[in-house]
């Protein structure tokens, strides 16, 4: 298998720096060992091994582990139609990995996204701004002590700043639960039942001063 | 009426200011302004020729665009969130939403990724995979149809709009008739589809597929050698195909620089090894090629379909398990296994192992890409969505510099883009 | 006969006249041609665009006349889900709309929050505007858009124009 080549030669480079290729689905992953080292591999994957296309970039909150984050890379070559994941942990103390965006263009907007979302910041990058939520919004929203309903927030200048009434409603499913009771899904506060995030008050959106 | 709140607005000099200093680090302060004053013009969310509520926050030399910053998340739902808060089918339905202009295809290529999770899409039906074919090739020529009419309108044919238009509300009815909504579909389910098609859609189907070709040539005769429409289109916004595989772009706004990849050939699924068609790519990478790829996909889509319907085979639509589909009624009423099944189906969700997958999809707007990561259970642990429209439009603030500003509209029309998909 | 109608035409006046009080007159300007300032924000701008092309029509009533300007528009069609970030640029717009002026909360993101309910989504645009119609669905067929239309008219109709005025003078 054409992947399976690949991976080996990235790992024939770099050495202790990768894991072995786990395969699942068909699909390879490889976790990066130390996370400072993930642009030149990216570049090495790039330039020699032909992975010319960046798919996307994604994050992962390992909520009460540590390492606290995950980045998942996903790299696709034109040529020799093979995709690599790479994967690599940094801790909540870190928060940072340095940017490809020196390798890929586009991994500008999807690095951004993170930060906006997992609130990891990608040293090198050359304008880490928040991008899907507006500037000056203290949460990041992907993170698991961050509830489906949002937080209540006290920026001034910025005028919706309640949580989302929930209204009883929508059946919320905890993932991975410990027992079939934990995992059936019911109207509750996300995250309550599975760790000790206090959830936010849930009060509706005021009308009117 | 309802009561209303008064809103703090931030003043407009504050505004002014924020957008000053989100171009701030063009200006080096030792640097001599000898053109003169440049101009900050803020293009939407509101503005017609944006689809949406895309924001681009231009600065101009008199005519022509010297920067360009992008601003979107006007349409940020929290997609991915509320995904993690849901089992595997309970989020169907916010698929319909991310390409709300060709919700099958989203449908197809969610379930497709879950099942690739489970392991279970080699063991997809026949039948299954026939429709699903149809479906997503239905979905893409309803996407372009909007496209190029609404591109059209952009660069300023009215006509275009309402002629194509018609045809989308062909695709409608049939969509209709098919899942019981005219455009939030909801059709797949994991493992297969919500129901059969109907009696006779088969025949309203090819009656629609004729009927489309006649209306995508006539679209033709009214662009394609339009002066108007090729001097505002031909040479304007030329995307080189070193950048356009830089910057990841996908679907036709990929092969119009001329880059063949389409995932239905590269990545074969469903039974797309097994249909004949090609895949258009363009040469110069400019907005008129990329319309020309729009319209020949549509071409070839008619004949995707044409080949699903004539092959179709018979037999069920969904795979034979019940901890995946749900079993039929008849049965769930009378026998305890399935009556199990459905009540852990329904109340858990579809046990899936753990693991993670990336699935990516050609979708009409390019690679729709589900990435999952499950620990166990019945909802993702991550679901992340790759959405294309939202990595074809970071290549914006390189593109639009150089050019005048009449022809941001014109390229823009020309990503085709969906906003719902890029903020998610 | 009818005598309840508010404008006739008395074919015993010579000429081409119609009798009918100004208010009544005024109202029927207005309700006929009550141009849209389509706030197309997600899916439901679709079934918009859809309700305005070619099988649906909306000319039919007289609001054909898609306005992004809201200096032109006399309704807003808010039309998709209405998120924080989006929602002060909303207000904005309202805000600029000439008097007198309308909105339609197309589907249920607009008009509660929908199937939304999330960190960035505004729980219906009335906590912002004041709606004057709602309208179900997820998206509403065009058909519900034009029902909304119509009663949107039936409203306009009734208002008394001049006593509005006066009060306001
Ligand atoms: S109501 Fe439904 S169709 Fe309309 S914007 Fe909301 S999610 Fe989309």
């Amino acid at each position: 298998m054409r992947a399976q080549q690949l991976a080996q030669q990235l790992k024939a480079r770099f050495g202790d720096l990768l894991s072995e290729p786990a395969e699942f689905r068909g699909e390879l992953t490889m976790q990066v060992v130390d996370p400072e080292k993930i642009a030149d591999i990216c570049r090495m994957a790039k330039e020699e091994l032909k992975f010319d296309y960046l798919v996307d970039i994604t994050s992962i909150d390992n909520y009460g582990e540590d390492p606290r984050f995950s980045v998942v890379y996903h790299l696709y070559g034109y040529e020799h139609r093979a995709y690599l994941r790479l994967q690599l942990s940094v801790s909540e103390e870190t928060c940072q990995v340095p940017t490809v965006t020196t390798v890929w263009k586009t991994a500008d907007w999807h690095e951004r996204e993170i930060y906006d979302m997992m609130g990891i910041r990608f040293a090198g990058h050359p304008d880490l701004r928040r991008i899907l939520m507006w500037e000056g919004y203290p949460h990041h929203p992907l993170r698991k002590d961050f509830p489906v309903t949002g937080k209540s927030t006290s920026v001034p200048g910025i005028a919706f700043t309640e949580a989302a009434p929930l209204a009883g409603g929508p059946f919320i499913t905890v993932a991975g639960g410990k027992d079939a009771m934990a995992r059936e899904p019911r109207g509750r506060l996300p995250e309550t039942d599975s760790t000790e995030s206090k959830g936010p008050s849930q009060q509706p959106l005021s009308t009117g001063h | 009426m309802a009561e209303t709140r008064d809103i703090q607005f931030r003043d407009v000099a504050g505004q002014a200011a924020e957008a000053a200093q989100a171009l701030a680090p063009a200006n080096d302060a030792g640097e001599v302004e000898l053109q003169g004053e440049k101009m900050v013009l803020n293009m939407g969310p509101s503005h017609p020729a944006t689809h949406g509520v895309l924001r681009i926050v231009l600065e101009l030399d008199g005519e022509i665009i010297t920067k360009a910053v992008p601003e979107v998340g006007y349409l940020h739902r929290g997609d991915e969130k509320i995904a993690e808060n849901m089992t595997y089918t309970q989020f169907i339905p916010y698929t319909d939403r991310l390409d709300y202009l060709a919700p099958l295809a989203n449908n197809v290529a969610y379930a497709l990724a879950v099942e690739k999770l489970l392991g279970i899409d080699k063991e997809l039906t026949p039948r299954c995979r026939f429709i699903r074919v149809i479906c997503v090739e239905l979905a893409r020529i309803s996407s372009h149809l909007l496209g190029v009419g609404c591109y059209a309108m952009d660069v300023g044919a009215m006509t275009v709009f309402l002629h194509t238009f018609t045809e989308r509300e062909k695709i409608h009815n049939l969509c209709e008739s098919l899942s019981g909504a005219r455009f939030t579909t909801s059709y797949t389910r994991i493992g297969g589809l919500s129901r059969d098609m109907p009696p006779g859609w088969m025949e309203a189907c090819r009656q629609f597929l004729k009927e489309v070709v006649v209306n995508i040539d006539e679209t033709e005769t009214l662009l394609t050698r339009n002066r108007i429409f090729v001097d505002r289109t031909q040479g304007v916004g030329v995307i080189s195909r070193e950048d356009a595989i830089d910057y990841g772009l996908s679907g036709p706004n990929l092969r119009g620089s001329g880059v063949e990849h389409d995932l239905r050939k590269a990545q074969p699924y469903l039974v797309y090894d097994q249909l004949d068609f090609e895949v258009p790519v363009g040469s110069t990478g400019d907005s008129y090629d990329r319309y020309l790829v729009r319209i020949e996909e549509m071409r070839q889509s008619v004949r995707i379909v044409h080949q699903c319907l004539d092959k179709m085979p018979g037999g069920p639509i969904n795979v034979a398990d019940g901890k995946v589909v749900l079993p039929p009624k008849d049965r769930v009423l009378t026998r305890m296994e399935e009556l199990i099944h459905h009540f852990l189906n329904v109340t858990q969700g579809i046990n899936v192992p753990p693991g993670q997958i990336y699935f990516g999809h050609e979708n009409p707007k390019g690679e729709l890409g589900f990435y999952i990561n499950s620990r166990g259970g019945g909802t993702p642990y991550r679901l992340k969505i790759r959405s294309p429209s939202f990595v074809n439009l970071s290549i914006l603030q390189r593109l639009l510099p150089g050019h005048m500003m009449s022809d941001t509209v014109a390229i823009l029309g020309s990503f085709d883009f969906v906003m719902g998909e890029c903020d998610r | 006969m009818k005598t309840k109608t508010e404008i006739g035409y008395d074919s015993r006046i010579e000429g081409d006249v119609i009798c009918t009080r100004l208010d009544a007159a005024l109202n029927w300007f207005r309700k006929n041609s009550l141009w849209p300032m389509p706030m197309g924000l997600a899916c439901c701008a679709i079934e918009l665009m859809g309700t305005g092309a070619s099988r649906y029509d909306i000319s039919r009533f007289g609001a054909e006349v898609m306005r992004f300007s809201p200096r032109q528009s006399d309704v807003m069609i808010v039309a998709g889900t209405v998120t924080y970030k989006m929602a002060l640029v909303v207000k904005r717009i309202y805000d600029q709309m000439a008097e007198p002026k309308y909105v339609i909360a197309m589907g249920a993101c607009a008009s509660t929050g929908g199937m939304y309910r999330s960190y960035s989504v505004l729980q219906g645009i009335d906590h912002l505007l004041p709606v004057d119609v709602y309208v179900a669905g997820c998206p509403p067929r065009p058909e519900a858009l034009l029902d909304a239309l119509m009663r949107l008219q039936r409203k306009v109709a009734k208002e008394p124009v001049i006593a509005t005025l006066k009060k306001v003078a």
